[in-house]
Parts: structure tokens; C-alpha cells; sequence
């Protein structure tokens, strides 16, 4: 309180005024103040229980006894290269990867008219109809599509009104995406995957669009290109950022849920079912544990890669 | 990015962009249709016929009612915490640059963007360490970890577009601290704190995988609901209860809309 010399009117009295000139004359105590309780849940709660996580992946379990023992060792990590545990990673993995690209080229489209020709009323047409489905319950959604594919549902009835049932018994005895039904395939699993990512795709990537100025698209066609080069040289470029952004949500989506898999798919697991399985009935944390560091891992390097693109703006 | 000379879309992007609405529309709607239908056993489509009847029934049923109530109180307190985090953080990043800035903002969002399976199995084992029963609290420090990033952002926004000079004027003409903060910023962000804070409710309403991780025995109206996907026992109630929650979530979220479309004039604005 030295400098209050200085001030033109008198330091305040009482202990709401005295506090409050205390805070306006120490703004880092202030700014401490403000990020104490944040910093203290995020920073001490959160980002601790994600640091006791990743320790106990480094622990093993007793085979004998299965009791947790909490020395430090790799083991776990080696068991997550057994082809069982392999093949979950890669089928998640190159799950995210499908599901990523089909949401691209879904998305582009709705984007791009919403960010180009729609205005006025049909601007909050498209506004909300991306952001209603994106808000609306993820079991409800889920659940509609459990309705849609089932074996007497609406989509078999429609192939069969349309006499193309044979069209979707060649799809479904494709081997691997193939099954007894759409509701028991792989490829039932993507086309929910793909259905309820979508939003996170479409809205990152309309923001990208709508920063594309017209008149570089009405220079490409002025100087010659055709529709098709405009769009490769000219508007994907532009829309990277906005692609990435959307396909950061879609991959990291993909690769951490259980729940979609479990009702609508084979029963081959993912990653997230193969986490709840260990640490629920198996009481295998560490393995558990480990698994989980994949996802991060790959999201980790994939945010790195994003970040050098510039993708964070568009967010 | 409008266009002024070919304001007419191509036919083909034109039939896409709808297909793709469509799309995202369709499944919904269709919950609407089973919720009356008479088929108890299957998902029988085209619906044999239409009833009221699941919808008395689904009323008198004491099980989804402790279920909805329970997310009600999960979700209202969650939502209260992330408003008071959410709104400090803004505050302080959009206020000043300090060291470790970025690393914060990165903090906040970390909970949406790592997979909820971590986030929920980070908690558990956490929980199991420090010997925490699980209850109603539990599943509130889950939710609310990953609902501060909404309210954070839209507060981060608001509190952007409102001049600092407003904040200096009021303590300058005599106002303490909480006179400011009632008369000045909550007047300013407070339809974005609305709308972040109805985002985060419904987020929170909605919420399944980190529950299922930092549930005990308490069921909220996700985890009834994926019960029953997994293990159908009455498949007309569900319906009637999936009908439910579209409408419930709805309403907020175009509520939320409104608030901020109509929050674009505030003060200050003109910096």
C-alpha cells in the first residue's frame, strides 16, 4: 500500500474495498487467485489421476495369485504385442482411419453449402440441423440405429420393397466387414461410427470453408481451371486445417469408445471393450492401463502433426 | 465466403448436401414413430399399429424415475462447478499473458479431446487408490471435469469481445471488486454463461462412458438406458424414454442458440 499517495481518491474502506484494492494493485496475485481453483481440479485431480494411471501400466500382475504387483516393469507393455491384443489395436486403428475418411467426404458437402450459398434463414436451416443431432443423446442414437438395422427393421425392408435384397445378402457375406446382419457386422459399426461423429467433422470444417475468400475461387476459373482443379488446387488446401480439426475429434472418438461396438458389431473387440474387460471382471489394471496409453499415444503424435498444419485455428 | 456472381449451387452438391442432412435427420425422426408402436417382441418395421399405451406405462415406472432424477442432480451440479472453473480460467487467460498460458488452455480441453474412456478409467483407479466410495459425488467430479471446457469457451469468447477499459472504468469510479463483477462483467457474459452452462447440462445429461467408470450402484438415465441395450427387458418402455430425452435435450440446445445469436451486441464491443 505505498503507492496509495498516489491515488486520486482515497483507498477504499471496509473489507470489500480494502480486498479489492489489495487485488487491483497485485494483478498476478489476482491472476493466481482466478487459476487456483481450475488449476487445482485440472492440474491436481485430473492430470493426477491420469499420471497414477500411466504408473500402474508400468506395474504387472502375479499370475499366481493375480494381485497387482507394484514393482516397476515392462511386462505389460510386451503382453499388448501379443497377436491377440495386436489385433484389437490394429482393428481399432484402421477403424478410425475408415470412419475418418468417410466422415471427410459426407461432410464436405453439407460444409460447403452451408458456408457458401446458404444465408439468411437456411444459414440457421443448416446451423441447426448440424448442431441438433451433434447434441442430441448419443444412446438415443445409438439406439436408432439398433432399429434401423435389425434383421426385421427398416433399412432390410426397404431392400426388400426395392427387390435388391440380394444386394445386401452379396455386402453382408463379404468376409470381414460382412455378418449374419448389418446390426452383427463390421460394417454396421462404421456406419454408426460415421453417423454420430459426423457434426465433429462438418462444423471445424464449414469454419475452415467459410474463410475461403470467393474471389480465389473466381480467379482459378477465370484462369482457366476446370471445377475439379479449382477443388484440388484451391479449396482442399484451404479446407486442410478445417479437415484435420474435424478428423482429430473423429479419430480420437473412434478409438476410445466401447459402447458402439458392444451393440452394434461383431463380437471382435476394440480397444475401449478390451480397457473395461481388463479392469472390470479380469481386475488386470495394468494391462488395462496400457492399453489406454495407445489411444494416447496415437493422439498425441496426431495432435504434434495437427498442430504443425496449423489445424487449431479452425477449432 | 458467399458468393455475389454464381449464387446458384451446382444440382449435385445441392442433392448431397440435403442427402447428407437427411442423414443425420432420419434415424431420429424414427424414434418418434416406435415410440407408438403396439410391437412389444421386435423392431418390427413397417409397425403393425400405433398405441398410447407405453407412455402411461413408462410413468408409473419408479425405476426410470430414480434414474432421471438422479441425472437431474448430476447434471445441475456439475454444471455448477464447470460455471464457477470455466469462468475463472476465461477470465484469467483472456485477461493477461503469462507464462504457461497455452499449457492451461490445453488443460481445459484435454478431457473432451482424450477418449472418455481414459478420462474414465484414469478416475476409477484414482478413486480405488485413494479409497473413495463411489456415489452421486463421484459421478459429479466426472462430469464436471470435461464440462468446464464448454463454459470455458464460451466465456473465453464473450470475454474477448468485452472492452477491459469498462472493468478499469468501474474501479476507477469507485466500485469495488464485487460491485464491478455485479454490475459490470456478469451483465456482459452472462448469456454466454447461459448458454455454456446449457450446453454443459445437456452434456452432462447425456453423458455414458466416463459414468459407467465412476458409477457405483447408482443408475442415471444413460446407464438405465444402455442396460437396456444391452439387456432389452421391456422395449416399448425404452422407446417411449429414448422419445423423452431427444425432446429434453432439444429444448435447451435451441435455447442456447438463441441466447448467443441475440449476444452479439455487448459492450465495449467497439475496440
Amino acid at each position: 500500500m505505498v503507492d496509495g499517495a498516489l491515488a486520486i481518491t482515497p483507498g477504499r474502506g471496509g473489507i470489500f474495498g480494502r480486498s479489492s484494492d489489495a487485488i487491483w494493485r497485485n494483478p498476478k496475485m489476482f491472476l493466481f487467485l482466478l487459476l487456483l481453483p481450475p488449476l487445482l481440479w485440472l492440474g491436481v485431480v485430473y492430470i493426477g489421476s491420469l499420471l497414477a494411471l500411466l504408473v500402474q501400466s508400468f506395474f504387472s500382475i502375479d499370475e499366481f495369485t493375480g494381485l497387482v504387483k507394484r514393482e516397476f516393469t515392462l511386462k505389460t507393455y510386451r503382453e499388448l504385442l501379443h497377436p491377440a491384443n495386436l489385433d484389437i489395436i490394429v482393428r481399432t486403428v484402421s477403424t478410425a482411419v475408415v470412419v475418418t475418411l468417410s466422415a471427410a467426404v459426407v461432410a464436405f458437402p453439407i460444409a460447403y453449402y452451408a458456408a457458401r450459398y446458404a444465408r439468411g434463414r437456411w444459414k440457421a436451416v443448416f446451423y441447426l440441423g448440424i448442431m441438433l443431432p451433434l447434441w442430441s443423446s448419443y444412446l438415443v442414437k445409438i439406439y436408432a440405429w439398433k432399429l434401423i438395422l435389425a434383421k426385421e427393421g427398416i433399412l432390410n425392408w426397404l431392400f426388400a420393397q426395392l427387390h435388391l435384397t440380394w444386394l445386401l445378402d452379396a455386402v453382408l457375406a463379404i468376409p470381414i466387414i460382412g455378418g449374419n446382419s448389418l446390426s452383427v457386422s463390421y460394417l454396421g459399426t462404421c456406419i454408426v461410427f460415421l453417423y454420430v461423429w459426423l457434426p465433429f467433422m462438418i462444423l471445424p470444417l464449414q469454419a475452415s470453408l467459410e474463410r475461403v475468400p470467393v474471389n480465389l475461387l473466381e480467379a482459378s476459373s477465370d484462369l482457366g481451371a476446370e471445377p475439379v482443379k479449382t477443388f484440388r488446387y484451391v479449396i482442399l488446401p484451404l479446407a486442410m486445417p478445417g479437415l484435420i480439426a474435424g478428423s482429430i475429434f473423429t479419430f480420437s472418438l473412434t478409438l476410445g469408445d466401447y459402447i458402439i461396438p458392444q451393440i452394434i458389431g461383431s463380437s471382435r473387440l476394440f480397444i475401449g471393450q478390451a480397457v473395461y474387460a481388463h479392469q472390470g471382471t479380469a481386475g488386470n489394471i495394468p494391462l488395462a492401463a496400457a492399453f489406454t496409453v495407445v489411444p494416447i499415444v496415437v493422439m498425441g503424435f496426431y495432435l504434434w502433426m495437427a498442430k504443425r498444419q496449423g489445424a487449431f485455428d479452425a477449432l | 465466403m458467399h458468393s455475389n456472381v454464381d449464387s446458384q449451387a451446382p444440382r449435385s452438391l445441392k442433392l448431397a448436401a440435403s442427402a447428407g442432412l437427411l442423414f443425420l435427420h432420419l434415424p431420429i425422426m424414427l424414434i418418434f414413430v416406435y415410440a407408438f408402436t403396439t410391437e412389444e417382441k421386435s423392431y418390427q418395421w413397417p409397425p403393425p399399429g400405433f398405441t398410447l399405451k407405453w407412455l402411461a406405462v413408462t410413468w408409473d415406472r419408479p425405476d426410470v424415475w430414480q434414474a432421471l432424477k438422479l441425472s437431474v442432480g448430476v447434471a445441475s451440479l456439475s454444471t455448477i462447478v464447470a460455471l464457477l472453473l470455466g469462468t475463472l480460467c476465461a477470465a484469467a487467460i483472456s485477461r493477461s499473458k503469462f507464462f504457461g498460458r497455452e499449457t492451461i488452455s490445453l488443460l481445459v480441453i484435454l478431457p473432451i479431446a482424450l477418449p472418455g474412456i481414459i478420462t474414465g478409467i484414469a478416475l476409477r483407479s484414482a478413486f480405488n487408490l485413494a479409497e473413495i466410495p463411489f456415489s452421486m459425488w463421484t459421478i459429479v467430479l466426472g462430469h464436471a471435469t470435461f464440462c468446464v471446457v464448454v463454459v470455458y469457451n464460451n466465456a473465453v469468447a464473450r470475454f474477448r469481445r468485452t472492452s477491459a477499459s469498462l472493468i478499469d472504468a468501474s474501479m476507477d469510479l469507485g466500485a469495488d471488486g464485487f460491485q464491478t463483477f455485479r454490475y459490470v462483467i456478469l451483465p456482459n457474459i452472462g448469456t454466454a454463461l447461459l448458454a455454456g452452462g446449457m450446453l454443459a447440462f445437456a452434456l452432462s445429461f447425456d453423458e455414458v462412458i466416463v459414468t459407467t467408470f465412476t458409477a457405483g450402484q447408482q443408475q442415471t438415465l444413460p446407464i438405465w438406458m444402455l442396460e437396456e441395450l444391452v439387456r432389452p427387458r421391456q422395449r416399448p418402455v425404452t422407446n417411449v424414454v429414448a422419445m423423452v430425452v431427444v425432446l429434453v435435450t432439444f429444448l435447451p440446445i435451441l435455447a442456447a442458440y438463441y441466447i448467443t445469436r441475440e449476444g452479439h451486441r455487448t459492450g465495449g464491443q467497439s475496440r
